[in-house]
């Protein structure tokens, strides 16, 4: 092979393990896509209430899902609520576990539309967080979250009059003999 | 082009095989296994491909038959049956993969391409010629594994991997298929594709670095340019595929969670990571066509191909504004409308270098002396079927009549409209127009022509009545369908039958060529076949090129 050609073939190899690379730290870069401008309907996380509260009401409704794994019911307690953009809202949920085994679960969501991901934001909430509920045990889930009232400044959301918030509670797996596992979240959880 | 080499080709008993001119004995299996020569490389590829494609045909026939009329017939699950109706899913899937896996792409860029690249750029082989033996060894076991795939356990019980080509979870995670057979489709499409990027460095390195002297890229032959791009994408769009199935592959067996929204992964991320390779793919299937019925439209309308520059470049913007469009796959995902109007123009804009093609292509043909000759036949087919394939897809293109149409039968004639009556055709224009230059012989011309008016019919009848079904609302991967559909299936069904005579003249034809045993000429097509191919003789010496040909300077186009 001729130097030339060597040069090509790195090069080539170059590329191929760039692309590479590339496929591996998609979920990385498409999770901050997503996060950055609220794709497929991500939420966003505020620590700060918002300064400006308009007229423009949006009905937001709450809707609930139990994922394969998890045997618990999932209920939010106003599953209809009418809130203006930047006024601060509360929903409640209420999680119960029915069975006589302690469940692990965890909380996924998004937002419908997907268009509205970027201005729904969140100041406080029990997503990704995973959860024990034991026996019997029924649980009151707050969360916290406005409309940011830059969606007004926005034309393409001007035929947004409700939006869609819903979690999904999934069950997390525990090793697959349960009588072990019964111990091992509580010293997890934390 | 109007090339005019100067070449001397002379037996030189040089090589490593210690044959000559011929090579070794076609009888000594080392010939095959420890190959090193383009040409032989080239062979097995086309007869791997032409044994892949009967099973891969063999395949579609089931689902013809099933069917044919509304109801169970064939997959009722029963004993004796073909299986029941997951087996037809796996059928589905598995048609699908070995089309395209091990049929299309190992014919037209590992046959055809490593047959006639060298030769037609004027270098003695390819650059790595260990590599190229590799790299086609390769695709034995990895098919091997597809097919073992159908026979093991996929999820349950239940045998085979049933969850359609584009392999989405959760359809192929943990959930809808728990058995090995997604694992061995895993690996299997993982060699598969080792095997096609070292195929592919080896076209790069080929093609930049052993060109004859004056030979320089403005002047190489389309087909070597459409070899070139492919060789790009595959480069390109083939590891994306490799790290979303190896990211499937660790959700299946190491609990990663990629893509299992239950531990923060997203589904819809392998839709976008596959259809960024899957996108590419169908261009990588299909430029290596291209370039072949440039070649064949010149030659057979006497006149160099009109507008070789914007042929090539054309070639070229179709494979870059591939890896542009690949969410037009998944429109129904829920994206935004604006991201959809984005993926929609993008789509749309792909019709320009496309068109540019066709138009040179009847542009080359306007005004020539045509010879009816067989492989002009399929090559002109070609021209009108992939039309016809195109203008659907531009329909698919738009989101809002995507939503209405995305998973019917619409879609299923598209895309076999520009694959089957498409990137076919042009692997038989290829198989014709150089089947004296590779064996040797002339081919039988009378079953060549019934192999190619039966194939023009059954394929037509086959695949035009789906665009009627998918627009009265059939969806595509079912074992079943409302009645109201059983007119237009029934004819699609009859449309296969005759295709599969139109396969047995191709055989017949085959055979009887080899039985006659016809003397080839070394150029049978006169003086515009211009590529260097038709200055050696048929077939060529077992190494060619021992001193390199010299293209002139005052060649123009």
């Amino acid at each position: 092979m001729t130097q030339n050609a060597r040069t090509t073939l790195f090069v080539i190899i170059g590329i191929l393990a760039g692309m590479l690379t590339l496929a591996f730290y998609s979920p990385v870069l498409y999770n901050t896509f997503c996060k950055v401008t609220g794709f497929g309907g991500t939420t966003q996380i505020a620590t700060k209430k918002p300064s400006a509260v308009l007229d423009r009401t949006v009905r937001v409704r709450l809707d609930t899902n139990v994922g394969a794994g998890a045997k618990l019911t999932f209920k939010s307690v106003d599953p209809v609520m009418d809130i203006r953009l930047g006024e601060v809202g509360m929903a409640f949920f209420e999680v119960s576990n029915p069975t006589e085994h302690p469940v692990t679960a965890e909380a996924g969501y998004n937002v419908a539309p997907h268009k509205a991901g970027p201005y729904f934001t969140k100041l406080e909430c029990f997503c990704f967080e995973e959860r024990v509920f034991e026996p019997g045990e029924t649980a009151s889930l707050p969360v916290i979250f406005f409309i940011d009232p830059e969606m007004d400044k926005d034309d393409t959301l001007d035929d947004v009059t409700d939006i869609t918030l819903s979690y999904t509670y999934y069950g997390v797996e525990q090793d697959a003999e349960n009588q072990t596992a019964h111990l091992e979240p509580a010293t997890r959880q934390n | 082009m109007s090339t005019e080499p100067t070449i001397k080709y002379e037996a030189v008993a040089d090589d490593h095989h210690g044959g000559g001119t011929g090579g070794p004995s076609i009888w000594n299996p080392a010939r095959w296994l420890c190959s090193t020569n383009h040409k032989d490389i080239g062979l097995m590829y086309l007869v791997f491909a032409m044994f892949a494609g009967i099973i891969g045909f063999t395949l579609s026939g089931m689902m013809r038959f099933e069917l044919m009329e509304p109801g169970l017939q064939y997959f009722t699950g029963e004993a004796g049956s073909w299986g029941d109706r997951h087996t037809y899913n796996v059928v589905t899937t598995m048609h699908g993969l070995i089309m395209i896996f091990f049929m299309v792409m190992p014919a037209l860029i590992g046959g055809f391409g490593n047959y006639f690249v060298p030769i037609m750029i004027g270098a003695p082989d390819m650059a790595m010629p260990r590599m190229n033996n590799i790299s086609f060894w390769l695709m034995p076991f990895s098919f091997a594994l597809a097919v073992l795939s159908m026979f093991v356990p996929g999820h349950g019980s239940a045998h085979g991997f049933g969850g359609g080509w584009v392999l989405y979870p959760p359809l192929s995670s943990l959930i809808g298929h728990n058995g090995p057979s997604m694992d061995l489709l895993i690996l299997s499409l993982h060699i598969a594709g080792i095997s096609s990027i070292l195929g592919a460095i080896n076209f790069i390195v080929t093609i930049l670095n052993m060109r004859a002297p004056g030979m320089t890229i403005h002047k190489m032959p389309l087909f070597a340019w459409a070899l070139l791009i492919t060789a790009f994408l595959l480069v390109l769009a083939l590891p994306v595929l490799a790290g979303a199935l190896t990211m499937l592959l660790t959700d299946r067996n190491f609990g990663s969670k990629f893509f299992d929204p239950a531990g923060g992964g997203d589904p819809i991320m392998f839709q976008h990571l596959f259809w960024f390779f899957g996108h590419p793919e169908v261009y990588i299937m299909i430029l290596p066509g291209f370039g072949i019925i440039s070649h064949i439209i010149s030659t057979f309308s006497k006149k160099p191909v009109f507008g070789y520059l914007a042929m090539a470049y054309a070639m070229a913007a179709i494979g870059f504004i591939g890896f542009l469009v690949w969410a037009h796959h998944m429109y129904t995902v829920g994206m935004g409308v604006d991201l959809k109007a984005y993926f929609v123009a993008a789509t749309m804009v792909i019709a320009v270098p496309t068109g540019v093609k066709i138009f040179s292509w009847i542009a080359t043909m306007w005004g020539g002396s045509i010879e009816f000759k067989l492989p002009m036949l399929w090559a002109m087919a070609f021209v009108f079927l992939f039309t016809v394939g195109g203008v659907t897809g531009v329909v698919l293109a738009n989101a809002g009549i995507d939503h209405v149409l995305h998973d019917t039968y619409y879609v299923v004639a598209h895309f076999h409209y520009v694959l089957s009556l498409g990137a076919v055709f042009t692997l038989f224009a290829g198989w014709y127009y150089w089947y004296e230059k590779m064996f040797g012989i002339k081919y039988n011309a009378l079953f060549g022509h019934l192999h190619f008016w039966f194939m023009f019919v059954g394929t037509n009848l086959i695949f035009f009545p789906q665009h009627f079904l998918g627009l009265q609302g059939m969806p595509r991967r079912y074992v079943d369908y409302a009645d109201g559909f059983a007119q237009w299936n029934y004819v699609s069904s009859i449309g296969y039958m005759i295709t599969i005579v139109a396969m047995l003249f191709f055989f017949v034809g085959l055979i009887l060529s080899m039985i006659a045993r016809k003397k080839a000429e070394a150029n049978p097509w006169g003086e515009y076949a211009t590529t260097l191919e038709w200055t050696l003789s048929s077939p060529p010496p077992f190494h060619q090129f021992n001193e390199l040909p010299v293209v002139k300077n005052e060649a123009g186009h």
